[in-house]
């Protein structure tokens, strides 16, 4: 491969923010001054090309300390990973939060999804524009859901520099966004974690029960509340026998899939490729969810345990947490959580004196849905566009890296902890035959408390949203996300299951439960919901791409009209829709129609 | 001669194709077995050269036991599966995609779509006249080739052909996301900024012609472009000893652009700049 850089230079900046990552460059091929001994010396090869995964964290580098990426800085950084710069600039303009045109060094993301959509986030968007103009050197973006819903409206500033600002507004006023952009170190902490829990503090909790109780920041405290005693039952029982109590608790994946996660490890763990690897999936995107920013907040070090557990039983010495770009104090949170860990031996090559080594790596997302798609992340990992790859091969034989990877959600992995500490029978007897343990929900919308609810599986959908205090005139519920489905307000008793909501015709997804009351104009909703497929799609297949964008001009059409007036659209809706279930690559295009689909033959959206 | 690998010994996977019993070597794909068995599927992202990419999903069928539909070019085949070629579903979502496609790029230079957008009554009209196209003018900034993106429905041959599978010079990526995704260079400048090397291969590979020749586009656009009266002639390359087949595309006694046969198994239909460019010296008759 012969690489071709141009001519453009990067600022004394850009490159000092690429070497604090990279190290110095070692010679001219690397973008250093050039010496004699360059002129013996070529640098290239697989051991350069190897390091492309370190794409991601570089471009995140110049971004923090710049606000946008010059062709300078790209450059350099490709010639420092030996990236092509048409494939680097293609990763760069994948992801939303990145720019390759100047922009100000400030940036507020103003949530504009479904929960902060109904407590009014456009007209907050439109006030907070009018009063950071042109010179305030802010940019306000419109952004998708920010993963803050038990607090909408939400806003995020982000202010580039040595180190790069953040400051979270939520529930956010003009005032407090416009304070938060113009000095984001002086915005008023947020409110702890446990806030987000109106159960915290009850005893009965399992995978919440440390939520507000211990200190994220102390690994002591964590022990003293029955911390790393899973760990240690894994190492008594040793990786085999880990599967086995996984599967005999019927544990099953929480990220919206349902996979069984025994047989998936049992899988990773007996294939003949070696090395393996444990991927975390913490890119929560749905809009209407935020458990795993939740635990990751509230309880860091029961996550970097359970990745030790699951790495452990499917044979991995590596571990990636996948973590969303828009959760600056959960990225704070993991990052002292794993390095407090690895000091203290809980991490590293000698994890608690057993001889087993593991560590684990964060990388953090940049902005796009479609990576909290399996096989979309591992792209995201590697340093390429994060499009899905087309299944088969199944990533527990080809996954990261074309290795043999076990591939779980934040949820999922957390759940290992009382499986091994309880033991499988006790486990499985929570909840119902099939929807086994405890099972995380994150309500929001119309109801008084909104925050994230433990309860068992079986629990019903009335009593959860009694639970959290749902408003009257309840108009629709929105199960499972964008990519799940509305039922109705006399559908309350469809049982919180996996096999209870397939028979109502619905999906459970992530866990989402979102309430809307009659004063939610639900077409602008729907429309929303197309519109973020729509902005989401990475543009891969035909039917994604293009059905996307059909599908929100159809709705645009009827947005005020009825009955016969949209009866055309709504054919056409529904031929596009189901050619996207049909022909999609991945599960963004399968499921895109869905929420809109159930709300024209459920509620009855434009009768 | 054309000579062929065989390559080692495959064993024959036993399944059947709409109801039919077949057989197909170990690894080929469920379309490889489709046209050996005489079916036609259609396909436009799939080419002869390269590993499909499946983005387009023109060619979906529908295998027993599999959730959603699975695209013929790239799905391996497996003994006992039971695949459907020409059902309602399949021929609806192929429909289906053939629309979003027409109503959203310029097909007007892919061969056979015409006949397949008749085949499944597809009627790219009915997203009406405000439907989203892609709206890009050609960019004209070499005198070799145009990149006409209008055309382009995001294949990704060029960029396969560019990168790892051929050319290793990866010139081309995909850019932006979602229905903004284009083809481009670095910083999405112009051709000649960028890495190119100019070897065509990526005209060679496009199904739209998205790409093509200067000299094809400059005869479209004057109205003198002409495939039926164009003969073609497979010659060996002059200028190096590398042997490469050439074919020679004429019109009125000029070559008006040049291509190498597929099944050749020097250059499997690639080219460097003067094989597939370097053809002025034979035509300048001063």
């Amino acid at each position: 491969m012969d690489l071709h850089f141009g001519d453009s230079k990067p600022t004394d900046e850009e490159q000092a923010a690429i070497d604090t990552l990279l190290g110095p460059p070692e010679s001219s091929w690397e973008g250093a001054d050039r010496s004699d001994a360059d002129l013996r010396w070529a640098r290239g090869g697989r051991a350069a090309r190897d390091r492309r995964d370190l794409l991601l964290p570089g471009l995140h580098a110049v971004h923090d300390r710049i606000g946008w990426i010059s062709e300078g800085a790209l450059d350099y950084l490709c010639r420092r990973l030996t990236v092509p710069p048409a494939e680097a600039y293609g990763v760069a303009t994948f992801y939303a939060m990145f720019s390759v045109k100047p922009r100000p060094a400030t940036v507020l993301h103003v949530c504009t999804d479904l929960a902060c959509a109904a407590a009014g986030a456009s007209e907050l968007c439109a006030e907070v524009e009018a009063r950071l103009g042109p010179g305030s050197g802010v940019s306000v973006e419109r952004s998708p859901c920010l993963g803050l819903c038990e607090r909408a409206p939400a806003a995020l500033a982000v202010k580039a520099g040595d180190p790069v600002r953040t400051a979270v507004s939520a529930p956010t006023t003009v005032e407090r966004a416009v304070l938060a952009a113009s000095s984001p170190d002086s915005a008023p902490e947020e409110p702890a974690a446990a806030l987000a829990v109106p159960q915290a503090g009850d005893p009965s909790l399992t995978l919440l029960g440390r939520v507000g109780v211990v200190d994220p920041a102390s690994l002591d405290d964590y022990r003293a509340h029955g911390g790393y005693t899973a760990l240690r039952q894994a190492f008594a029982i040793g990786p085999a026998g880990v599967i086995r109590e996984v599967t005999d608790a019927g544990l099953v994946g929480r990220g919206g899939a349902a996979f069984p996660t025994g047989r998936k490890w049992q899988a990773t763990a007996s294939q003949p490729d070696h090395p393996h690897y444990l991927v975390c999936n913490a890119d929560e995107s749905e809009p209407g969810t935020f458990k795993d920013r939740v635990v990751m907040e509230g309880d860091p070090y029961s996550l970097v345990e359970a990745m030790t557990i699951a790495a452990y039983a499917v044979g991995a010495h590596k571990g990636y947490l996948y973590l969303r770009g828009e959760y600056p104090r959960a990225l704070r949170r993991m990052e002292h959580a794993i390095g407090q860990a690895r000091a203290r031996g809980l991490l590293g090559d000698d994890v608690l004196g057993q001889g087993y080594a593991f560590d684990i790596e964060i990388r953090r997302g940049a902005g796009a849905y479609i990576c909290g798609e399996e096989t979309a992340l591992f792209n995201s990992i590697e340093g390429y566009r994060g499009e899905p790859r087309s299944k088969p091969p199944f990533p527990v034989e080809k996954g990261l890296f074309g290795k043999p990877t076990a591939e779980n959600n934040v949820e999922t992995l957390v759940n290992v902890l009382p499986i091994l500490t309880m033991g499988a029978p006790a486990y499985a007897a929570i909840g119902t035959g099939t929807s086994t343990g405890p099972k995380l929900f994150c309500v929001s919308g119309s109801v008084d408390r909104p925050g994230i609810y433990e309860l068992p599986f079986g629990a019903t959908l009335g009593e959860l949203l009694e639970l959290a205090g749902v408003r009257e005139r309840l108009r629709a519920v929105l199960l499972g996300g964008a990519a799940g489905g509305f039922v109705r307000p006399d559908e309350l008793d469809i049982p919180l299951t996996f096999e209870g909501t397939r028979a109502a015709g619905t999906t459970l997804g992530s866990g989402v439960v979102l309430a809307f009351d009659d004063t939610v104009p639900l077409p602008r909703l729907l429309l929303r919901i197309a519109e973020f497929f729509r902005d989401e799609s990475c543009g891969q297949c035909v039917p994604c791409r293009v059905g996307t964008v059909r599908q929100e001009e159809a709705l645009h059409r009827i947005v005020e009209r009825t009955g016969a007036d949209a009866a055309a659209d709504i054919t056409l809706l529904r031929e596009v829709g189901r050619a996207m279930k049909d022909a999609s690559i991945c599960g963004l295009g399968q499921t895109a129609w869905n929420a809109v689909e159930s709300a024209i033959d459920r509620l009855g959206a434009y009768e | 001669m054309t000579v062929t690998s065989l390559g080692i010994p495959r064993r024959l996977l036993e399944f059947r194709i709409d109801g039919e019993s077949v057989r197909a070597p170990e690894g080929s794909t469920i379309l490889d077995a489709c046209r050996s068995a005489g079916k036609d599927v259609p396909t436009l992202c799939q080419g002869d050269t390269l590993t499909p990419k499946n983005a387009c999903r023109v060619c979906v069928v529908e295998v027993e036991g599999a959730r959603t539909l699975v695209p013929a070019c790239s799905r391996k085949a497996e003994a006992g599966m039971e695949v459907r070629t020409d059902t309602e579903r399949a021929r609806h979502s192929r429909k289906v995609v053939l629309e979003l496609l027409a109503s959203s790029v310029d097909l007007s230079t892919t061969p056979e779509v015409a006949g397949w957008l008749k085949e499944y009554e597809a009627k790219p009209d009915r997203f009406g006249p405000d439907a989203a196209c892609v709206d890009e003018q050609p960019r004209i900034d070499n005198d070799l080739y145009v990149r006409d993106y209008d055309k382009c429905i995001l294949c990704y041959k060029c960029v396969d052909a560019c990168g790892d599978q051929w050319q290793n010079t990866f010139a081309i990526s995909v850019v932006g996301r979602g229905f903004d995704a284009r083809i481009a260079v670095e910083h999405d400048g112009p051709l000649t900024d960028s890495a190119c090397v100019y070897c065509g291969n990526c005209i060679e590979v496009c199904p739209t012609g998205a790409l093509s020749f200067k000299s094809e586009f400059d005869m479209r656009a004057a109205g003198t472009w002409d495939e039926s009266a164009q003969t073609g002639t497979t010659t060996v390359c002059a200028y190096c000893g590398v042997g490469c087949n050439l074919t020679l595309h004429v019109q009125d006694n000029e070559i008006v652009k040049v291509t190498s046969p597929h099944d050749n198994p020097v250059t499997h239909g690639n080219l460097c700049i003067k094989g597939r460019f370097g053809y002025q010296h034979v035509q300048n008759r001063d």
